[in-house]
């Protein structure tokens, strides 16, 4: 394989670690049973914060950390309201989206433009000499590398521990998990948290590693946290699914770049949105087989496409947890 | 009944005293003197009477998007897309213009047509979420979302693409319209045009989600879909009414922006109007009654806030800092009312 | 185990929902626990099983008084409940929904489990596939899994709640045995139901709740007579059989085949008549929704025709349908059928006919009155709906029908309304039955499918019974038919 390819791919993967730490942290916190939507803006906020304090210690550690501390705090707010308060998670979500965001910006104008510590690449010895896949892989970053990571234990974690299964459980059916000794609405506290502290990994991976620096509204992170809740969907609520939704994303966006280079005459801004139609479209693909119009026109179909089309549209859709958003009251 | 209101007013008052003081701590921490600061931003509202039409040039079009969203809120869906239908509004204003600016029409009848056109161009853009979420399954968060990045695209592809100056496109924007088919201002840049248009928008969207057939079925069907359906309402072409008024209104807003304001077409025309009216709406509780005196007031905050850029060097997002500060702790404190409280 | 309930009182606000509740359970024994909705029975069961505490009263097991502070610490002493609606989990696999919430390590052994349930399924005769989802099982089977599922967590006392409502005769035929033989090894069974048939059969002893208070005991067999009056207080009259007086044809269907996402029925045909009742019996999810849907426009049928008054409205929308007098009245008050945070007064005028763009308010709060005072709703023209009781959610329903109709369809009228809701409910239906108006009804009840209906159309798995005349069914009849048995010889050609 043409090795400039292999370089490029391996960039695909280091650009989708930011991606997929929120799409990680969207999806554990939604399993539980709560939707963070605030993702946009905690992602810019951790990006910006994180840039700033290892700025600041001249420490990239204190840099990740604050990161997820910003996330972790952003979604201890939407959990506060959400399950003590009983607020609209959606409501108090996009005002949150919308005030880190704009938080972001305010604080981080003396941190603008300016360079910054960055995250070394660190090759690891041996797996960095398998063919094809040690260029592919191994021959890195550590954030990169702990995106990995995070994929296979938040899968594993999901589908294979007790604790897993009961976090599947809350965000079901709370009542039954209730029954079988959760503390639900703790739990849902402690994920939410997590998932928030997880997906403020993003913004560091960004500002200290994928593009180095934070330059104010040209930082080029503004939308991704929207796309990460799309990809959320997208990916069934499963850290494998969605890590694929992740990186076809990263994926895209790297062709995306290299046909600019092709069409020298369509400004840069205009392919840089092309994410957001995708985006429409794979939730349109993921929705449509629920949709009212497509069942009456499904009954009207003879008996062999019917069940056809039946079987493509459910293979295709992707159900929520039961009790997404639902608030939960033990009686 | 009397108590309530007065502990309603109490929690609003302490959610804004709280949001001061926590922007306080934030402008601190960023090194501004607090108070000065805050100064700067009374006078760069109210300071003279340039802020003051300022203000008032501001407040036209957060006026119409509030109300339509108002609208979109009414029948339960969250209307994120407003800000790219108000750029879309923009787009087709600009469109109409460029075509007939050099044909012999009256210009009165040109600008007429650019508005009138604009609101299509919104509303056709409202309708494109309106059927992803209707026929698609797709939820209007992420649809309008999605449509607000393509309109910025859109926007900039005309910009810099078809629609580009003599010469070399910019983002200064496409060509100024020829000087007849502005929207007639007060000498200051004020237009009672647009201004005028946007209280009767909001009065009509008061009476018609209070007094009307239209605006109860409206409601019942943002309230319980399924319901509303067997009590005989048609609901999806209710739920596309919405969305079709809401982006009618706010392609008023972005043709109001292009004729009366900058005559022109630039990217990053909607200018966050859409978000704010989103904010508004829900700091008031999406009471249409309060729209007036609380799209003021923002709309002042923005104005006053580009002083803050001005003197202290300073993001003017902080505006939006304390804004959406404020109706974070609206939200957390009618919280805090119906759990500890008991139901207001 | 010995299960003693000592002085057992609790109170929500000021209903006293146990009033004073003592019972003794000798370990072996299956108590059944009658009584009708809001009785006070569930409350006791969830004060034993965690989910409440009593204001005051001791629970003693085995001779030592122990407090339950959740679902949870119930089950560590030995009690477990079965949900009526199995408090599962339907889209996992058996084996993860089987091991979640037991303890154990981070890493649970899959194929200890699987060896587990197997074993246990064994014990039984119950055939269950550890990977099979949960949601491809039938009730039946799902409680199995849970009475499994609490015995491999040691329970030692059952309590069922309402168990025998949505599973087939075999499958209760089998639940029975299964409980007799878990009885016969010590453990105590407490059977909650309102069935006197099912508590007659299985139970040792039955105690008798009413208004929160013991109303009695009494060992097995019973005296009918006498414990319908313990459970009701009075000789329970449900109103006379008015004679059906059919009019001109209302609703036509023609070899009609409707589908769902389980079920597939075909063959469907069904004349009915101005002022006729049907009523649709079966279990839950066998059919009667897409059915009852099919007849309203709410779902298209697959095959067939569907005509009301001589039109062919086959294919057409709820609308088109309600345009011919056609309204359906849904099970699920507050998901389907009224508008939460809407008041009487808007529900009423959006039920009716547009008069210009603006409301007049004052005729609206007129109607309301007039509607309020008519139904005996228990509220006001500015109430909102969920501020009301579900008897009073049900008039209200029944309040914003228009008149004429030519048929109404209706989903368990009268599900959780007390007695006399459900008596002043009919006599509303049946004013309009006399004015010529047909009903279609699903229910899950019995004596109300019997007292109620001129004929009665069964659904079992898809199949479905001619419309059969009342006068030839008896409860055992009928009850054998919702259970799968008795199909064969049906005289079929009672079709009117």
């Amino acid at each position: 394989m043409d090795p400039s390819v292999l370089i490029g791919l391996a960039g695909v993967l280091a650009a989708a670690a930011p991606v997929l730490f929120a799409v990680i942290g969207e999806t554990i916190t939604e399993r539980a049973g709560v939707i963070n939507l605030s993702l946009n803006g905690s992602v810019l906020l951790s990006a910006m914060g994180g840039f700033a304090v290892a700025y600041l210690t001249d420490n990239l550690f204190w840099g990740f950390l604050a990161g997820m501390l910003i996330g972790a705090l952003v979604a201890f707010i939407v959990a506060f309201s959400s399950i003590t308060l009983h607020q609209s998670q959606v409501a108090v979500g996009f005002v949150l989206a919308l005030a880190s965001r704009d938080l972001a910006y305010f604080l981080g104008v003396p941190y603008m433009n300016i360079p910054g510590p960055t995250l070394p690449t660190w090759q690891i010895p041996l797996l960095k000499d398998i063919p094809l896949l040690g260029p592919l892989f191994f021959r890195l970053d550590i954030i990169t590398y702990l995106s990995y990571i995070v994929i296979v234990l938040a899968w594993l974690w999901i589908f294979r521990t007790r604790p897993g299964l009961m976090l599947q459980g809350i965000g079901d059916r709370p009542a039954a998990a209730f029954v079988r000794g959760a503390n639900v609405n703790r739990l849902r506290y402690i994920y939410t948290i997590i998932g928030g502290a997880i997906a403020g990994l993003a913004g560091p991976a960004y500002t200290l590693n994928v593009k180095p620096g934070w330059m104010g509204t040209q930082t080029g992170l503004d939308g991704i946290g929207w796309i990460a809740l799309s990809i959320t969907i997208f990916g069934g609520w499963s850290p494998m699914r969605a890590a694929f939704g992740a990186y076809l994303f990263s994926l895209l966006q790297w062709l995306g770049l290299v046909l600019q280079s092709r069409l020298p005459g369509i400004p840069s801004q205009v392919l840089q949105v092309a994410p957001f139609p995708l985006m429409i479209l794979t939730l349109l693909l993921v929705n449509i087989g629920n949709a009212e119009w497509v069942q009456r026109w499904l009954a009207s179909m003879p008996e062999g496409s019917r069940r056809f089309f039946t079987k493509l549209l459910r293979a295709m859709r992707a159900s929520p947890p039961a009790a997404l958003g639902v608030p939960f009251e033990s009686d | 009944m009397k108590k309530n209101v007065w502990v309603n007013i109490g929690f609003q008052a302490g959610a804004l005293v709280l949001a001061l003081l926590i922007t306080t701590l934030i402008l601190a921490a960023a090194g501004a003197p607090p108070l000065k600061a805050y100064g700067s931003i009374l006078n760069g509202a109210f300071g003279s009477s340039n802020n003051i039409v300022a203000v008032l040039i501001t407040w036209a079009p957060l006026l119409l998007t509030t109300v339509g969203v108002l609208i979109t809120f009414s029948a339960g869906l969250w209307n994120i897309g407003v800000e790219g239908q108000m750029t879309l509004g923009a787009i087709f204003a600009t469109w109409m213009l460029r075509m007939l600016q050099d044909t012999n029409l009256p210009p009165a009848l040109i600008i007429i047509l650019g508005i009138l056109w604009g609101m299509v161009g919104g509303a056709l853009w409202a309708s494109l979420a309106g059927a992803l979420k209707t026929f698609g399954g797709v939820n209007e968060i992420f649809g309008g979302l999605g449509l607000n990045f393509v309109s910025t695209a859109l926007t900039i592809y005309l910009v810099f693409g078809p629609w580009k100056r003599p010469g070399v496109g910019s983002m200064s924007g496409t060509q100024p319209f020829n000087e007849a088919l502005w929207l007639p201002t007060l000498g200051t840049g004020l237009s009672p045009w647009g201004l005028g248009l946007s209280i009767l928008a909001v009065i009509l969207v008061y009476l018609l989600l209070r007094g009307t057939y239209f605006g109860l079925r409206l409601k019942a069907v943002g309230k319980n879909m399924k319901a509303s359906y067997l009590l005989g309402i048609p609901t999806w072409q209710y739920s596309m009414f919405a969305f079709l008024l809401c982006g009618a209104l706010a392609g008023l807003a972005g043709a109001i922006q292009v004729e009366s304001v900058y005559h022109r077409l630039l990217p990053n025309i909607s200018n966050g109007y859409g978000f704010l009216g989103l904010l508004v709406a829900m700091l008031i509780n999406y009471q249409a009654i309060w729209v007036i005196p609380i799209a003021l007031f923002f709309a002042a905050l923005n104005v006053g806030s580009v002083q803050l850029q001005i003197v202290y060097k300073m993001d003017s997002s902080f505006a939006g800092v304390l804004q959406d500060l404020l109706v974070l702790l609206v939200l957390l404190g009618q919280g805090v009312r119906e759990r500890f409280l008991g139901k207001a | 185990m010995r299960v003693e309930l000592r002085n057992i009182h609790k109170y929500f606000g000021k209903n006293h929902a146990n009033a004073g509740i003592n019972l003794d359970i000798p370990s072996g024994t299956i108590q059944g626990i009658l009584g009708e909705n809001g009785a006070g029975k569930s409350t006791l069961m969830k004060i034993l099983s965690g989910y409440f505490y009593a204001d005051s009263g001791e629970i003693i097991l085995d001779g030592k008084a122990i407090t339950i502070s959740s679902p949870s610490d119930a089950i560590k002493h030995g009690i477990g409940m079965l949900h009526q609606d199995p408090l599962d989990f339907p889209p996992m696999r058996l084996l993860d929904n089987f091991l979640l919430g037991r303890e154990g390590g981070l890493f649970p052994d899959r194929k200890v489990v699987a060896r587990d349930i197997q074993t246990l399924a064994a014990q039984f005769n119950f055939s269950l596939d550890p990977e099979a989802y949960v949601d491809t099982l039938t009730v039946g089977e799902r409680q199995q899994l849970e009475i499994l599922r609490l015995l491999w967590l040691g329970a030692r006392v059952l309590i069922l709640d309402e168990p025998t409502t949505g599973i087939s005769a075999s499958q209760k035929a089998k639940l029975f045995e299964t409980l007799r033989t878990l009885a016969g090894q010590g453990k105590t069974i407490i059977f909650v139901s309102h069935k006197l048939e099912d508590v007659e059969v299985l139970c040792h002893k039955v105690a008798v709740l009413r208004s929160g208070q013991l109303i009695g005991e009494s060992p097995v067999p019973f005296d009918h007579k006498k414990m319908v009056e313990m459970m009701f207080g009075k000789e329970i009259s449900l109103g006379d059989r008015y004679p059906l007086n059919a009019g001109g044809k209302v609703l036509e269907l023609k070899n009609l085949a409707v589908e769902d996402v389980r079920l597939h029925m075909e063959d469907i045909h069904l004349d009915l008549h101005g002022g006729e009742v049907i009523g649709l019996a079966g279990m839950e999810g066998s059919g009667q929704g897409p059915f009852i849907r099919a007849c309203s426009g709410l779902l298209r049928p697959v095959n067939g025709r569907v005509q009301v008054n001589g039109h062919d409205l086959t294919g057409k929308s709820h609308h088109i349908f309600k345009r011919h007098g056609v309204s359906f009245l849904p099970a699920s008050r507050m998901e389907e059928g009224l508008v939460p945070g809407l008041t009487l007064t808007e529900h009423f005028v959006l039920a009716e006919k547009t008069q210009g763009v603006f409301i007049d308010h004052a005729k609206g709060t007129k109607l309301a009155e007039e509607r309020i005072t008519s139904f005996n709703i228990r509220g006001t023209p500015v109430s909102t709906v969920e501020s009301l009781s579900g008897g009073n959610q049900q008039r209200a329903l029944l309040a914003l029908l228009q008149t004429p109709l030519s048929l109404i369809l209706l989903e368990h009228p009268t599900r959780g309304l007390d007695i006399e809701s459900t008596i002043y409910i009919w006599s509303k239906l049946k004013e309009r039955c006399k004015q010529g108006t047909s009903i279609i009804f699903v229910s899950s009840d019995l004596e109300e499918i019997l007292q109620y209906s001129d004929r009665v159309m069964v659904f079992f798995s898809g199949k479905v019974t001619p419309p059969l005349d009342v006068a030839t069914l008896t409860t055992e009849k009928l009850g054998q038919l919702i259970g799968g048995s008795g199909w064969n010889n049906l005289n079929s050609g009672k079709s009117l």
